[in-house]
């Protein structure tokens, strides 16, 4: 199966461009389905090409390169449309089209009756195509190509019911602020290329030893930069939780599971060169994600819209796969990243049911006691907020763990500052699983809400305010089969999702723990970090004390929001996320457009003006030219008599030794 | 004999180069001076044969072939050239009747 590797993309591609010019054709429910066979197709592909590989030896892995055509043949720049299949590229594989497969399907359900049914789809493919060509890129031009891909289509899906005003302004800025990360992206490109002659992962890795360190450092700190704003990291997280404008099931694929983790993907493909360069660059991911883990984690917290407090804690969980990274704990990165996949994709599509039986209502507020009437959806939610809170044996448990001993082995304070992400994870999810599900129900009372006004909120905010229409009685109820069996299959592997990444103890056999890291390590070997002796020790100190914090958070939770014990702390300041967005647009509004005006006017009088310079310049030598031109062939004549003469001149002289 | 017989002078090619030169500033000239396309015409023609002249001259001194054959060249060369030339300037007095070729002046800048 192997050399059918090309087959992964092809097959949502032709699903693409089937759906292009026949989807309304097809029309519902047929252009679902067709997409949803394509990416299972897809998936099946891609778990072939994973058996083919386990039969390889470890090393042989990493070599396997699937060379389609050359695509850029430019002397020195040679760039091949080709696939790499290596285990970190398949890892992705299978949990992108694997997820994408449950969410096409959940999709049906959820587009029901929606007059773009089958663009949607035609998007959704689109997507799924770009996202594997990102992952199976041989090198960083076609990631590069997928990169941008995906940016467009979660332009496409965020603004996709582009009727809503808030919905085409948060398409616009999600893209427009990706634009900032993939100057990042290529920058790192560009000197990646300059250093080694080649933009091929194997060749940039392989010489990556051989770089001198300044180099490397800027390659790491400008693929750095591209990550971070695809993955949204601070100071670029802004377009995440403003992109729940989009559809529930693009929520739940592009701006959680799939997308948003690029970055992650990118910077471990990257590792031997961020090994490579200087140790401060470590220091700056692994700060930048706890600090976005901690800052999105407080946001949550104040969050009202049922979707905002998932973006956030995405935003969050992102930071936490960054803070793996920067402390060299690359299986770690990806095993969170596989696990979040899981639980958060199950979260979104169980936020999407309610959405769905609540006839379109996202606010927390007007929620409350629905287990009863979707006792599925409520199952499953619980399996996933378990899961994400930290609970063992859930999947989050395990590789947010993982992450925590690596991040103490780093620096005890990055440990702390990813212990308190944790402790507020678990206690927003349980606001959050307590606001929907248990409680009374609120569905038919006028807001009244814990203490503020969501209307008072800035723009950014006023989302949630703007879905806030007031429909009279409502009934909510359970969503059809279609919607429910994505969610269960993944609570089953939001449950089960940890035995990839069991850790090495003497309660189990060692044959069952670390399949991930046995399976990644020819990949990651040049920049995995090896646990120093001391963290070995304290392993077992630090999983209690993760759970610990699981447990003050999900307690403290239920007693302010169940027993109503305390009075909530969701400080306005919190709810506006610390103000950032609107400070963003407040710079960029004032200062930021005269700044941009001024640009704009050396680019008009300056630039423009050596052009204009330049062709005026040459018309009016033109104009003085032109008169040389009469139009009388005597005159032609006498030039041509008078050359004549001067050649014979300048002959004879030559001739005669006199020049 | 008598004072008044001429010796009759034998033609050196130098004689043949001279009139070549005569020849040629004669064409040269009417080409600049002259309005008539007709006799610019010729003029051109005068000055083609003044080339040809030396060419045989020329090869005559250096017994070589090889300038008797250029002429030829430059004769068929002017054959084709006639024909275009006078085709032109038959079309242009059709349509301008004693038109000078100062008169045609479409180039002028």
């Amino acid at each position: 199966m192997l050399d059918l590797v090309w087959l992964i993309p092809a097959l949502p591609l032709a699903g693409f461009l089937i759906l292009f010019f026949f989807g309304r054709r097809l029309g519902e429910p047929r252009a679902g389905w067709l997409a949803t066979v394509m990416c299972a197709g897809a998936f099946v592909v891609s778990v072939g090409v994973f058996f083919d590989m386990l039969s390889q030896d470890a090393e042989e892995r990493i070599h396997n390169v699937t060379t389609l055509f050359s695509w850029v043949p430019v002397s020195t720049l040679q760039v091949d449309l080709a696939f790499l299949a290596d285990p970190l590229s398949i890892t992705m594989c299978l949990f992108v089209t694997g997820i994408g497969s449950l969410i096409h399907l959940y999709a049906i359900g959820y587009m029901h009756g929606d007059p773009k049914f089958s663009k949607f789809f035609l998007y959704l493919n689109l997507f799924a195509f770009s996202v594997l060509m990102l992952v199976l890129g041989e090198n960083m031009l076609v990631t590069f190509l997928g990169w941008e891909g995906v940016g467009t289509c979660s332009y496409f899906l965020i603004s996709f019911w582009h009727h809503k005003e808030s919905a085409a302004t948060a398409g616009k800025k999600a893209f427009v602020t990706n634009r900032v990360g993939d100057w990042g992206f290529m920058m790192a490109m560009f000197f990646a290329f300059h250093a080694t002659g080649s933009l091929s992962y194997l060749d940039v890795n392989g010489a990556a030893g051989g770089l001198a360190k300044s180099t490397a450092t800027a390659i790491a700190l400008f693929a750095f930069v591209g990550a971070c704003g695809k993955s949204a990291q601070l100071p670029l997280f802004i377009w995440l939780p403003d992109a729940m404008e989009g559809p529930t099931p693009v929520s739940a694929l592009i701006h959680a599971a799939t997308m948003v983790t690029a970055g992650v993907f990118f910077m471990t493909r990257l590792n031997p060169v961020i090994n490579a360069s200087d140790g401060a660059v470590g220091w700056v991911i692994a700060i930048v994600g706890a600090t976005t883990a901690l800052f999105a984690a407080t946001v949550a917290v104040a969050q009202n819209d049922i979707k905002k407090v998932l973006a956030y804690s995405t935003v969050s969980q992102l930071g936490y796969m960054f803070l793996a990274v920067g402390s060299g704990a690359y299986i770690a990165a990806i095993f969170h990243m596989v696990t979040h996949a899981f639980f958060k994709a199950l979260m979104f599509l169980g936020s999407g049911s309610v959405i769905h039986g609540m006839h379109d209502e996202q606010d927390m507020r007007r929620m409350g006691a629905l287990r009863k009437l979707m006792p599925i959806t409520a199952g499953t939610f619980i399996i996933g907020w378990l899961a994400i809170a930290g609970v063992p044996p859930f999947s989050g448990f395990w590789s947010k763990d993982e992450i925590l001993l690596f991040a103490y082995d780093k620096s005890p304070i990055l440990w702390f500052v990813g212990l308190l992400t944790a402790l507020l994870t678990a206690y927003y999810m349980t606001r959050q699983v307590i606001m929907v599900f248990f409680g009374k129900a609120r569905w038919n009372e006028p807001v009244t809400g814990h203490g503020h006004d969501e209307e008072a909120g800035d723009d950014a905010h006023a989302v949630a305010a703007a879905t806030d229409s007031h429909h009279g009685e409502i009934t909510p109820h359970e969503s059809p089969w279609i919607m429910l069996t994505p969610l269960v299959v993944l609570a089953g592997l939001a449950l089960v999702g940890g035995i990839i990444g069991l850790p090495k103890t003497s309660l189990w056999p060692d044959s069952i723990a670390q399949r991930l890291e046995h399976w990644l390590e020819p990949v990651v070997k040049a920049g995995e970090h090896h646990l120093t002796e001391g963290a070995e020790d304290i392993k077992w100190f630090l999983a209690g004390g993760a759970v610990l914090a699981a447990a003050v958070g999900i307690i403290a939770a239920v007693g302010v929001y169940h027993r109503h014990r305390a009075k909530a702390i969701e400080p306005q300041l919190l709810a506006d996320g610390w103000k950032y967005d609107s400070t963003v647009s407040a710079f960029m509004g004032g200062p930021g457009r005269k700044l941009f005006e001024g640009l704009a006017w050396t680019d008009r009088t300056i630039v423009d003006g050596a052009v204009n310079g330049v062709a005026t310049g040459v018309r009016s030598i033109g104009s003085v030219a032109r008169r040389t031109q009469t139009g009388f062939v005597r005159n032609y004549a006498l030039g041509i008599s008078l050359g004549v003469v001067g050649l014979l001149a300048w002959f004879l002289l030559k001739g005669m030794g006199v020049l | 004999m008598s004072v008044l017989s001429f010796t009759t002078p034998t033609p050196t090619p130098v004689w043949y180069l001279l009139l070549a030169a005569v020849l040629f500033s004669i064409g040269a000239v009417g080409v600049l001076v002259r309005r008539n396309p007709l006799v610019m015409f010729m003029s051109i023609e005068l000055m083609l044969n003044a080339v040809n002249l030396s060419f045989v001259a020329l090869s005559r001194v250096h017994g070589d072939i090889g300038g008797q054959t250029s002429v030829f060249f430059v004769l068929v060369v002017a054959a084709a050239e006639v024909v275009v030339g006078l085709g032109i300037i038959v079309s242009i007095f059709r349509k301008r009747p004693g038109a000078t070729a100062d008169d045609i002046a479409l180039m002028k800048g």
